[in-house]
């Protein structure tokens, strides 16, 4: 049944401490929405179970992108758009910009947050795994004040977050020690564009004297929550790239990910298709040293 | 507006439609694809899937394609808005027309004002498209006719036309 507009309120305050006001005031009965590609397909399809919603499209605080010498800090509610669109964004953090220009068409990615897509934690999201391999770090906000938590520790379960009832998420913090890595991103599914994941990847990698001195690995698809592939990362840890890695590195991530059969895929192609896409990723590292 | 009307109330939404101030009473989660074609009788705005998947409601918003049919009308307050219909205004029209016509880029018809307002959003930042640009730029937009070939090469055709001008 199709949502009838007359059974919901929807207000626009405009300002950040007039909204978290509201969410403080009758925590849980408030959801707040940014560019509703998640929300209003709910809404529509009459599955919002929340009648209260305030809008958090127009709040500036939360639009901004600032770089400072170690960070860079994208407010929650900056667009795929304004990722892509962002000459540091796009230069030191590959990953999140090559997420951003596939997470739907131009028009999606014109209205689609960053922050939506951290709070809306589907274990299929996008941009979560290059978050994770960037050692992102949230801000959260509420009328008692500012909290930052470690990405890796806000995502807890199957849509499953560290966000309280009268809490936003006010933006999200890289630190700017990657740029020297090769990194490699990569989905698949039915196509990029309009197609959530069968299993994406972001990886990041460095060589120092012949080995792997860091690789950072994580998967979206393949578990309840985005996950990054320590053990397979430490396995990898001062080894030279050699075909008998190969093998191991395949096994490892195996076992490593707990992916399901679902509509979109089966659990033993998903495993076939990670394990793939880490050997692909081992494989531009090492020509990419070749070439430096 | 008033920040906060009760359930049931209509708030009253000010904005400009392809270029006139107008006025509208609504509900603030109405969708502004209900609100183009029910209340401003903007028909060439179209409900395909509904679900932000097709992108036949698309519409320009302060410049930005969006899916009219996942925006909250509220989120267009004050707002520009520019429909299939206020594109007859715009140089880019005339050479997409042509070349649709030329290139059998339409059929059945529905995609095509989603399609148009794709191209015009793309051929505003990238005058000069390759064919890759043409892709990403109308993935967004579904057609059930023509087999998307016709409408790249209508898109390549109206941009060629319009540099050489
Ligand atoms: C056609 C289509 C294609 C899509 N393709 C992809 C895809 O390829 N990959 C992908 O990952 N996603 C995809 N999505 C999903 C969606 O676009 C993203 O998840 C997007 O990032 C959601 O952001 P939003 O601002 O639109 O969220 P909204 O719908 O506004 O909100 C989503 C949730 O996040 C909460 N929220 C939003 N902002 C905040 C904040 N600052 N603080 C606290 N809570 C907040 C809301 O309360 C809500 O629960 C697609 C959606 C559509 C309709
Ligand atoms: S009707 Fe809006 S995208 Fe299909
Ligand atoms: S012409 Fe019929 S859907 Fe495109």
């Amino acid at each position: 049944m199709r949502a009838d507009p007359a059974e919901f309120r929807l207000v626009s305050p405009g300002d950040l401490q007039v909204v978290l006001s509201l969410l403080a005031s009758e925590p849980t009965e408030w959801l707040p929405i940014a560019g509703g590609t998640d929300l209003m397909v709910l809404y529509s399809a009459g599955k919002l179970p929340n009648r209260k919603l305030v809008n958090i499209w127009n709040i500036p605080e939360l639009r901004q992108i600032e770089v400072f010498p170690d960070t860079i800090r994208i407010g929650a509610a900056c667009t795929y758009t304004a990722l892509r669109g962002h000459d540091d964004v796009s230069r030191e953090f590959p990953l999140l910009a090559a997420a951003a220009s596939w997470t739907g068409g131009i028009a999606n990615q014109n209205r689609g947050t960053l922050g939506g897509n951290i709070a809306n934690a589907s274990p299929a999201a996008d941009s979560l795994p290059a978050l994770l391999v960037y050692d992102a770090e949230v801000t959260l906000i509420s009328v008692r004040g500012n909290r930052r938590v470690a990405y890796r520790d806000f995502h807890q379960g199957y849509k499953q977050t560290a966000l309280a009832a009268d809490e936003l998420i006010r933006d999200i913090s890289l630190p700017r020690r990657f740029s020297g890595y090769v990194s490699h991103a990569r989905k698949v599914g039915a196509r990029n564009a309009q197609a959530i994941s069968k299993v994406c990847l972001a990886a990041l990698g460095i060589i120092a004297n012949g080995a792997i001195r860091d690789a950072r690995l994580a998967l979206g698809s393949v578990a309840p929550i985005p996950l990054r592939l320590h053990e397979t990362e430490r396995s990898l840890a001062g080894k030279k790239i050699e075909p008998s890695l190969i093998g191991t590195v395949r096994q490892s991530v195996e076992r490593e990910i707990r992916p399901i059969d679902d509509i979109r895929s089966t659990a033993r192609y998903r495993a076939a298709v990670a394990a793939n896409l880490v050997v692909e990723f081992l494989e531009k590292l090492a020509t990419e040293r070749t070439r430096a | 507006m008033n920040p906060s009307p009760g359930t049931g109330t209509k708030c009253q939404i000010l904005f400009t439609v392809n270029g006139e101030a107008r006025k509208v009473l609504a509900h603030p989660m109405e969708r502004l694809l209900d609100v183009l074609r029910n209340d401003l009788a903007l028909k060439g705005t179209k409900e395909g899937c509904g679900e932000g998947e097709c992108g036949s409601c698309s519409v320009l918003l302060d410049g930005m394609l969006v899916n009219s049919c996942l925006v909250p009308v509220v989120q267009a307050t004050g707002a520009s808005i520019v429909t299939i219909e206020g594109m007859s205004a715009q140089a880019l029209m005339i050479p997409l027309q042509e070349a649709f016509l030329e290139c059998g880029g339409t059929q059945c018809g529905i995609c095509t004002p989603g399609m148009i307002l794709a191209a015009v959003h793309l051929l505003e930042k990238t005058p000069e498209p390759a064919p890759a640009d043409i892709r990403e730029g109308l993935a967004g937009n579904l057609c059930r006719c023509t087999g998307y070939q016709q409408i790249f090469e209508a898109v390549a055709m109206a941009a060629r036309r319009m540099v050489r001008k």
